[in-house]
């Protein structure tokens, strides 16, 4: 860089007055192939980008984000699930020496450990050799973390039913508890056969799912309730045909006035 | 045209130098996918920045919408996932982000792990990688929360249980979380927010400088 005497500056700043050239660097003293940054390796990476953009937004249209019930603190029978990238945490301490009196080994000596492991792993493996063959301790180590995170993350999800919790747990619409009338004679025939598994406004349970926005014909209604559906058992409904009949209307009628 | 207001900043901010030091450097041979195909590994921390800044804008966008509060939040995200036109598109691309930021994260460590292209001289950006993996999960607790529906809740319940086992703090801790000793409800919601949104975020930028400006001070590691 110019300095010194002779050097001129753009008025009073500290702006020097002659411009230098806006080109690239030369990159062909360079040993193999090397390429430009900008713009030609940019170009190519956000080629990359956009085929995996396009991926991100398949998987986001093709699954709409869930959104369950608004939180009840009251709800005693809604079993607790983290996000599935805590699962392998969770499930940890469902083991007997990572739970009870053991507990601090769950929530933090193993999980301590691991991770701090991760974090000084420099420190730990200061050997020259950079071959996963040539540092076979941090190596083993590391597949050993791996395998047990997958393996734990496994056994937590492969044991939750996931679809009947996003089937009892579905959103109830805003405003729509105040549409059930309980003077209609169908909702005393709901409080008896029906009331203990879908709930007093029919929002649905840990036994049973909302009655809420169900697209169901009257006769269909009228089946389930004699019959059971899925994982409902049959016979939940025990009265006349009369009463029937006043159940499956009122359960229509407040899915029509939800529908409006 | 556009050369003529270049020229007219360049001349008064003299801007040349600073944008060759960002657009100048090297692309060696073995992380370039065009000549080596298993160079694809090497795509992954460009992704997972990627993904970080589809977090960050869909975030942005989901604020407009999102209360903070535990009589509104919940209905302002169902209003956002029905009413609002391409809301249920915007949250969902928020939502699918934090698991995929997650997985990208994942393979991109696993790549400098195997490669071993954290030893000498690239320790401390090893450290400041591992911290960004700690502040997203960090993000990915907070966050789960704000929808504040029944499975944001109770987990979140589950995770201040957690912490309030911890030896000698546990009892701060989980009180600076959820605002209050027992309770899990307003306070905690305002204040997952305002980390999710303002503390956490923040480390994270200051982060992801450290981490960028020691890749360019560096250099790619070298192949194996």
């Amino acid at each position: 860089m110019h300095k010194g005497k002779g050097m001129k500056f753009v008025g009073d700043s500290r702006i020097t007055a002659d411009r230098k050239p806006n080109v690239p660097k030369d990159y062909s003293e360079y040993p193999g192939r090397t390429e430009a940054f900008w713009p030609n390796f940019l170009l190519k990476e956000w080629l990359v980008g956009a085929v995996f953009l396009v991926g991100f937004l398949c998987l986001t249209l093709a699954h709409p984000s869930p959104l369950e019930g608004m939180a009840d603190p009251t709800n005693a029978s809604y079993i607790p699930l983290p996000d599935w990238y805590f699962l392998f945490l969770y499930e940890l301490l469902k083991y007997e020496f990572a739970s009870g009196d053991y507990t601090l080994m769950g929530i933090l000596v193993l999980p301590g450990i691991a991770f701090g492991a991760l974090l000084l792993a420099p420190f730990l493996d200061k050997g020259p050799g950079r071959r996963p063959h040539q540092r076979p301790i941090s190596v083993g180590m590391m597949l050993l973390a791996l395998a047990s995170v997958i393996w734990l993350t496994y056994e937590s999800a492969a044991n939750v039913d996931w679809e009947s919790r996003a089937e009892t747990n579905k959103p109830v619409p805003p405003g729509e508890q105040a549409a059930i009338d309980t003077e209609d004679p169908g909702y005393a025939v709901y409080e008896n056969s029906c009331l203990s598994c879908h709930g007093d406004n029919l929002q649905g349970g840990a036994a049973g799912p909302s009655l809420i926005g169900i697209d169901k014909s009257a006769e269909e209604i009228a089946t389930i309730a004699t019959e059971g559906i899925n994982s409902m058992p049959p016979d939940q409904f025990s009265g006349t045909d009369e009463e029937l009949q006043q159940l499956v209307d009122f359960i229509v009628s407040v899915n029509e006035e939800s529908g409006e | 045209m556009l050369q003529k207001i270049y020229d007219w900043i360049d001349e008064r901010a003299d801007i040349t130098p600073i944008w060759r030091d960002i657009a100048d450097h090297e692309v060696p041979e073995h992380v370039n996918p065009a000549h080596h195909f298993s160079a694809f590994v090497y795509c992954f921390g460009g992704l997972t920045f990627f993904v970080v800044v589809i977090q960050i804008l869909s975030g942005m966008f989901l604020t407009m919408y999102y209360v903070p509060d535990i009589e509104n939040a919940w209905r302002s995200v169902y209003y956002l996932q029905t009413e609002v036109a391409h809301g249920q598109i915007v949250r969902g691309m928020h939502h699918w982000g934090a698991s995929v930021v997650i997985v990208m994260l994942l393979l991109h460590t696993l790549r400098v792990f195997f490669q071993g292209a954290y030893k000498k001289p690239r320790e401390l950006n090893w450290i400041v990688g591992v911290l960004i993996f700690f502040i997203m999960l960090g993000l990915g607790f907070t966050g789960y929360l704000l929808p504040w529906d029944n499975k944001a809740f109770f987990a979140t319940q589950v995770g201040l249980e957690i912490a309030q086992q911890v030896p000698f703090v546990g009892e701060e801790l989980k009180t600076l979380l959820a605002g209050d000793e027992k309770i899990v409800g307003a306070q905690t919601l305002t204040r997952f927010f305002a980390i999710h949104v303002f503390f956490l975020p923040g480390a994270l930028f200051a982060l992801l400088a450290v981490h960028f400006i020691l890749i360019r001070r560096q250099g790619i590691s070298g192949p194996l």
